[in-house]
């Protein structure tokens, strides 16, 4: 019998376009099944209940040491008068910076991912069920410090937002494509420094617009408080619109 | 890195789809845009079938190129570069192929026949 098609039963016969090439003793099953399917499903499933409850969230990424927290720090003790915020903090270990968080005024939990290098879907809907984030609320999805693999995993967010530091250098977007392209916002944290380092903020935008056209761009200092306006009005907007 | 996280991805689904069954072949499609190395999902596919269903077999991967549909010009063509531009100059393009990664069949062993 043809393992490929199952003819050559008694009786049978007809033409056919394919080879038999299988081995005998085995059989080939088609199964046509995307890898990351699992992923997609689970953060379909996940946007979808936080849709229900009206929270909005953000998968916020970039390198290690940008300055996701300390943005997210800042911006719950200027804003949590407006909107409450949540937070699922993303790390290979400690739980520092959802202590951080919690010290700042806002709930969070802490997803240890040991060897791995990106937040997926399944630990944002466990991280959800320990959170139970309330209706209406903003929650930040603070991903493992690295440009190259969460840019591959939806995890259920609204908002995807990638930072990146003037001490990393202008170039980084196109270093990073994927990561850039996938972005709905470039902040550029640290313009505090731009007199010690070689960054142009022009060359960083004009970078980030050649891997996703018409991208915005904000620059902000964490640390001095610049640009910071800015980045609330952008949380108002994505908090009213769908 | 995240070929290890993929490849795990893979054993899962395929066991998932072949319950009992012992896998001697996975063909697995990979989009040139999706950054994968082949090599490295070799190497993450012998660890990571170690112990399951699908020890011994053998990964067999065949490379869809990159295609991208430009929004200006209304062109498609060819890439496989993650810097996605068009020939015309545009980079607001969308992709159309190449980005995807598939299980697409397995090979299992035949059950032996009752006697």
């Amino acid at each position: 019998m043809c393992v490929t098609c199952g003819c050559g039963q008694p009786g049978e016969s007809h033409a056919h376009s394919h080879t038999h090439a299988v081995q005998p003793s085995t059989d080939l099953l088609a199964i046509e099944e995307r890898v990351l399917a699992h992923n997609d499903h689970l953060a379909a499933h996940n946007r979808a209940w936080l849709e229900r409850r009206g929270i909005r969230a953000v998968n916020l990424m970039s390198s290690p040491g940008s300055g996701k927290t300390s943005l997210l720090e800042r911006t719950i003790a200027e804003t949590s008068g407006r909107r409450e915020v949540c937070v699922i903090e993303g790390d290979q270990e400690t739980a520092a910076d959802a202590e951080r968080i919690s010290r700042a005024g806002a709930n969070a939990v802490q997803v240890n991912t040991g060897a791995g290098c990106h937040l997926d879907a399944s630990m944002v809907e466990r991280a959800l069920g320990s959170l139970d984030p309330s209706e209406g609320s903003l929650l930040f999805v603070e991903n493992v410090g690295n440009l190259v693999c969460p840019a591959l995993f939806d995890v259920g967010e609204h908002r995807r937002v990638v930072v990146v530091s003037v001490t990393e250098g202008d170039d980084k977007p196109l270093k990073y494509p994927q990561m850039f392209a996938a972005a709905d916002l470039v902040v550029v944290n640290k313009t505090d420094l731009l007199p010690y380092v070689d960054c142009d903020l022009d060359v960083v935008a004009k970078n980030a617009r050649a891997v996703n056209p018409g991208v915005d761009v904000l620059p902000l200092s964490v640390r001095h408080g610049s640009g910071m306006d800015a980045w609330y009005a952008w949380l108002d907007r994505i908090s009213d619109t769908p | 890195m995240h070929e290890m996280s993929l490849v795990a991805d893979v054993v899962d689904l395929v066991e998932r789809r072949t319950t009992g069954r012992h896998v001697t072949e996975v063909r697995l499609r990979v989009g040139a845009l999706t950054g994968v190395l082949p090599d490295a999902m070799q190497f993450c596919f012998e660890m990571a079938t170690a112990g399951t269903r699908l020890e011994g077999a053998t990964l067999e991967l065949e490379t869809v190129p990159g295609r991208i549909a430009c929004r200006t010009c209304g062109a498609e063509s060819p890439c496989d570069d993650h810097v996605l531009l068009c020939g015309c100059g545009s980079a607001d393009v969308g992709v159309v192929a190449g980005d995807d990664l598939m299980v697409t069949s397995v090979a299992v062993r035949r059950e032996p026949a009752c006697a």
